[in-house]
């Protein structure tokens, strides 16, 4: 039973852990599959949590805090977008600049404003998003192993969470079963496709930029109003660069994106737990396996040696009506 | 729906076109791309719209399918004047066009590619169900069956090509512009392809050719234009017409070039490829079990519809690529699958595309002088580039060649494609090499550059070395061969003297084999 | 590009307009922040020139920056995005540190060479994975140069904290070399000969710097391999047609990348921190990106960007003393900008300048 407790344990922080991871990835997802690369994915989540930890300590409210932090995740890819496609600029270099303007500038308001190291101060519960208890949960605790999973998995999760694992199915049906999510599949594919079918290219890449901000805007948000009581310097921590990872996982698809992240934040969860401990006859294991194993594992599968991640064709490729 | 004029007959007088264009202009920076077009088209009738290659043909089209707007002008469909601005205000207008490099989403099924854009809603399953009843319809109508479900990836051109048709009908278009439809369709898929314009235009709908083939202007369209140079110059009847005159428009003057050279003087084989084969990474055959011979003093022309292996044979002769199967041989060496190695044996290669291959138009002139001679003890030593010598090999090219600006530190995107031509022309030939592949080498090059450059290619075989000319312009063959390989499907199916008849060699390259064509000449 | 410009437009001016608007912008958010941009400038300016010992930290930062800047300039040669310069130097710490620990004691001249060689070898082993992955398996190099920055600290955070940490230490980092086996500062010579230089870290490894751009020039305009590798970086087609291997010169130049920005080891641990710690290249192997962009890729304007940029750290680093409100992340953010509008805008302004020339050349014909 102790056991199952540990597991139980390990799985309600592999969710909590991936839920930043799981946005950004289908922020990702959105950009990539319209045909702009995005890395920027860190940056735009530290704008937006920076932004929601200012704006919940000077309102007092979460929901000006999401609120705030979708506006930066949407003003950021705005930058991206104008960059790679009004001016069809260098994707990459854009997300690398906007990974350091995020860093530097959310670094460098953080003192200015409120004067704690870069930090924005700590949030009362009021203006954060807090675990929220789903009906009967307290009731059906004690419900051998199914009332655990759902009290302490299922219940007992932040809204943020909860919307971040909604966003999965609802990505799916926009994807496959809308106009919208068909047009956008086409765009990264075949961009001079859309534009002959009188679609505007630029329009959809736009939107899909501005989808892209809006789930980093909630990454973002969680990180700072609802899993910590505020923004911390570089609290992101990579995490943007982990969910791109996922993405090439998940092969660009919703739904192997959620397992992806899932599955790295269960990584992230192990070596928490492990840290320190001792195993007899190997000596301490070393948690750095565990946080270096989502990298090594993307570099192998895009090495084709486990399948093969093949991106949108159009990825990455500034789209001009002459071939 | 109007109804469908009767077959055969001219429109009735009092039907407006579909398409009139009245003073289209239209300038890309210096270039006057299309200067004041006018051109009437009659509904229910095939035209056709010929022109070289930069004749402003393409522009012309992409202005009345919105890709471009004219900067001046009107376009009229069905008498009235029409706004086109987007793809969108075409489709409106009830024009469809079928690009030459197809506008599908490989990845995506038929269906899905039929409704892009054309969705009608903001869900895909009812478009998808819609689009499923009318592909059915359209399929029994015109004899367009393709399989809905089908990933485009999987389909073979000529069904790929359907799609396009289909996407293009599906939209309800009544005018169909259609863009060197040929130029990647085996003859039965061309035929094909002509059965279905015919019975599109019987069931009413009007058709825009654009090609530079005269033969497919003979056996399909009912009227021709032709344009040469941004220009509009004779709007022709095809019936009333011959293939010699719609030429002469083409060119401006007569179109067979009259060489002067002498009879070959063929001695020792210099290039021997024996039972080559080229496969590519799918398995697809495109060459198959090609050889022949080219000896000292002659030129081998191999003639041939772009697409049919010869890219992919002049990569193998050259190194560029490992034939899958077969040996090539340079002076009785064996040829490498390293191009470098291969220079070092006297082979010399003037590619098909100077722009993606044969030059890097960012760089300086006197840097191309020695592009794919980069490691010739002339141009340095050890590690370092000598940069006088290289400086020094460009401006004795230049001279030669007569390239303008002669300036070797001018970036190569600066000059002219015919002088860029003469560049890389330059670089191959003034190596004196022993045998000297050369592809396509006029294209997009101007009448006086032509001519030079063919005079060198004739030069090159009367000082005794092997030429192996590959071009898809015929009459480029016809004038420089003195022997003539025809190409179609990766193989070599005939062998010809250029004085053949271009209808003979034409049907060759059509893939219609000679005992077939025997009777068809009722010799 | 398209070359529709005079070249003193496209590698003078136009570069100078987007760092301009960069620099701008930052004015902005130094507005933001509630200072006046002109008392940063003049802050920072003294910070950075105004003594002999800001001098000397100016030109200590500007040495990572042009290894840096060379590095990733050499890649983009070569049509490829190195930005795993960061994770490079990182691994080349751990050569320079071995090699320092295992002579430890022994003279700095005797080391030094060594010391070099170890840098750039490891460095360049930790670029030529992603190189060779790239060339022989198809796989994104940017993807895996960050993959590979993550990994290189993972690693070396296991390692300082499991085997390089002498026992009993808290501080997860290497002994501190010998005073005899340390690069010799500049301030050792240039002091005495009467320019103070205070206690500023700048050491030999200037002088390796501004070999390194001598000879990337060289590489790139005077010698074979970077005929190559320009041919490759322009147009792999043409490459191929010319019997240049692109798969062997993206390895090379991976390689040469690597090699060049592990020289960031030397300058800090061998030169500066006399040890290896975590973080020891303070973020340098990412300004390269912006310097390499700014600098047009060629030694010269690398040389340059560096210069600003390293009297940006020395003088953000005075500013932030002596106005709290801007700390040095300042700096961070304005790598940021010049990375947007010096890279990925660096044609926002083409067009109008060319309707411009082109005007003006229609005028005087």
């Amino acid at each position: 039973m102790e056991l199952f407790d540990q597991l139980i344990n390990v799985l309600a922080s592999t969710i909590r852990l991936s839920v930043p991871l799981l946005f950004a990835c289908l922020a990702g997802l959105y950009s990539e599959r319209s045909g702009v690369v995005d890395i920027g994915l860190e940056g735009k989540m530290l704008g937006a949590a920076f932004a929601a930890g200012a704006v919940a300590a000077v309102t007092g409210s979460a929901w000006a805090g999401l609120g705030a932090a979708i506006a930066i995740g949407v003003a950021l890819s705005l930058v991206h977008g104008f960059a790679s496609i009004t001016h069809r600029g260098n994707q990459i270099v854009s997300g690398v600049a906007i990974n350091f303007l995020a860093l530097g500038v959310t670094a460098l308001l953080g003192q200015a404003w409120f004067n704690e190291g870069g930090r924005t101060p700590q949030l009362p519960g009021s203006a954060r998003f807090l675990d929220v208890t789903l009906p009967f949960a307290d009731s059906l605790r004690d419900v051998p192993f199914l009332g655990s999973i759902y009290a302490n998995l299922i219940s007992n999760q932040s809204i943020p969470t909860y919307a971040a694992f909604a966003a999965v199915p609802l990505t799916w049906y926009v994807l496959y079963r809308t106009r919208f999510g068909l047009r956008l599949r086409a765009v990264g594919e075949n961009p001079h496709a859309v534009d002959t079918a009188g679609i505007s290219v630029a329009r959809l890449r736009y939107a899909a930029v501005i989808i892209c901000g809006i789930l980093c805007g909630f990454g973002g948000a969680y990180l700072a109003i609802a899993q910590s009581a505020g923004f911390l310097n570089e609290m992101t921590a990579g995490k943007g660069f982990i969910a791109l990872a996922a993405l090439i996982f998940a092969k660009w698809r919703p739904v192997p994106a959620m397992w992806a992240c899932l599955l790295f934040g269960l990584l992230d969860a192990v070596a928490l737990r492990l840290q320190g401990t001792v195993v007899p006859g190997i000596g301490e294991i070393p948690v750095q396996v565990f946080q270096a194993l989502p990298y090594i594992l993307t570099v192998v599968l895009l090495a084709g040696f486990i399948g093969k991640a093949i991106p949108p064709k159009a990825d990455g490729i500034p789209y001009s009506k002459d071939r | 729906m109007t109804a469908p004029a009767p077959s055969g007959s001219a429109p009735p007088t009092s039907a407006p076109p579909a398409i009139e264009l009245v003073g289209i202009d239209k300038r890309f920076g210096a270039v006057h791309a299309n200067k004041d077009i006018n051109l009437v088209i009659p509904k229910g009738t095939i035209h056709g719209i010929v022109g070289e290659n930069g004749a402003g043909k393409s522009t012309l089209m992409s202005i009345l399918y919105g890709f471009y707007s004219a900067d001046k002008g009107e376009i009229r469909v069905d008498g009235k004047p029409v706004a086109i601005r987007s793809s969108q205000d075409a489709i409106a207008a009830g024009i469809g066009m079928v690009h030459q490099h197809f506008m599908l989403v490989d990845v995506f099924t038929v269906l899905e590619n039929v409704i892009l854009g054309a969705e009608g809603g903001r869900l895909v399953a009812k478009a998808e169900a819609r689009a499923r009843a009318e592909l059915h319809r359209l399929e029994t109508e015109y004899d367009l069956a393709v399989d809905p479900d089908a990933v485009v990836e999987t389909l073979s051109v000529g069904l790929q090509q359907r799609v396009e048709i289909l996407k293009a009908l599906y939209r309800g278009a009544e005018i169909l512009i259609l863009d060197e439809p040929t130029g990647v369709l085996t003859p039965s898929e061309a035929d094909h392809l002509f059965r279905i314009l015919r019975q599109l235009r019987d069931q009413g709908k009007t058709i825009i050719l654009i090609t530079h083939k005269l033969r497919e202007i003979m056996a399909v369209t009912d009227h021709v234009s032709v344009m040469r140079r941004g220009e509009m110059v004779a709007h022709l009847t095809t019936a009333e017409t011959s293939m010699e005159k719609i030429a002469e428009a083409m060119v401006g003057r007569h179109v067979l070039l009259e060489v002067d050279k002498g009879p070959a003087n063929p001695g020792a084989v210099l290039l021997d490829v024996s039972g080559v084969s080229v496969r590519d990474k799918r398995g697809v055959t495109l060459v198959d079990n090609v050889s022949f011979q080219v000896r000292a003093g002659e030129i081998v022309g191999i003639a041939g519809v772009a697409g049919n292996g010869q890219s992919e044979l002049i990569e193998a002769i050259t190194g560029i690529r490992a034939p899958t199967s077969g040996t090539v041989t340079v002076n009785g060496q064996p040829v490498p699958a390293d191009p470098a190695k291969v220079r070092d044996l006297g082979l010399a290669h003037v590619p098909e595309d100077r722009h993606h291959m044969g030059l890097v138009l960012p760089f300086e002139a006197r840097e191309n002088a020695i592009l794919g001679y980069q490691d010739d003890p002339r141009y340095g030593s050890g590690l370092m580039q000598d940069a006088g010598a290289i400086l020094k090999t460009c401006e004795t090219q230049m001279a030669a060649y007569d390239v303008r600006p002669p300036t070797p530190r001018l970036r190569t995107s600066l000059f002219s494609g015919g002088n860029q031509q003469k560049i890389v022309v330059a670089r191959e030939i003034e190596r004196d090499p022993k045998v000297l592949v050369v592809g396509q080498p006029t294209r997009g090059v101007d009448i006086g550059a032509i001519e030079f450059i063919h005079k060198r290619l004739i030069d090159l075989r009367d000082q005794g070395k092997a030429v192996l000319l590959i071009s898809v312009e015929l009459d480029e063959i016809r004038s420089l061969s003195d022997r003539v390989l025809v190409m179609f499907a990766g193989k070599v199916v005939g062998e010809v003297a250029p004085s053949t008849g271009e209808g003979e060699i034409g049907l060759l390259m059509a893939g219609v084999a000679k005992d077939r064509q025997g009777k068809g000449a009722g010799a | 590009m398209n070359g529709q410009l005079p070249r003193w437009v496209d590698y003078g001016l136009i570069p100078l307009i987007n760092v301009t608007i960069a620099f701008f912008v930052a004015g902005l958010v130094v507005i933001a922040i509630g200072e006046n941009p002109l008392d940063v400038v003049r802050i920072m300016l003294r910070g950075a020139l105004g003594y002999g010992e800001g001098v000397g930290f100016t030109l200590y930062y500007a040495t990572d920056f042009i290894f840096a800047g060379l590095a990733v300039a050499v890649a983009f040669h070569a049509g490829l995005f190195n930005i795993g310069g960061e994770g490079q130097a990182t691994i080349a710490g751990l050569g320079v540190a071995l090699v320092c620990l295992a002579l430890n004691g022994q003279p700095w001249w005797l080391v030094a060479p060594l010391a070099i060689v170890a840098a750039m070898v490891f460095s360049a082993a930790w670029a030529y994975v992603p190189g060779a992955l790239q060339a022989y398996r198809g796989s994104h190099i940017v993807i895996n140069t960050i993959m590979f920055n993550f990994i290189a600290t993972s690693a070396m955070v296991y390692l300082l904290t499991h085997v390089l940490k002498p026992m009993g230490q808290m501080a997860p980092e290497t002994r501190t070399f010998d005073v005899a086996t340390r690069l010799p500062f500049m301030k050792d010579y240039i002091t005495p000969l009467g320019y103070d230089l205070g206690q500023s870290p700048l050491n030999l490894s200037i002088l390796i710097a501004a070999a390194a751009c001598v000879l990337v020039y060289l590489l790139i305009w005077r010698t074979r391999l970077g005929y190559a590798l320009r041919t490759v970086g322009t147009n792999p087609t043409a490459a191929l047609y010319a019997g240049i291997d692109p798969k062997r010169i993206t390895v090379i130049a991976m390689i040469i990348s690597g090699a060049l920005v592990g020289l960031i080891a030397i300058n800090e641990v061998m030169g500066t921190h006399h040890r290896l710690f975590l973080g020891f290249t303070g973020g340098a192997g990412f300004v390269g990106i912006a310097v390499a962009l700014m600098g047009r890729s060629h030694p010269i304007g690398i040389a340059l960007a560096a210069l600003l940029f390293g009297m940006l750290y020395q003088g953000g680093a005075e500013l932030a003393f002596e106005k709290p409100t801007i700390t040095r992340d300042m700096i961070v953010a304005i790598q940021g900008l010049v990375i947007l509008f010096a890279g990925a805008l660096e044609h926002m302004f083409r067009p109008a300048l060319e309707r411009m020339f082109i005007t003006a050349r229609a005028a005087t014909a």
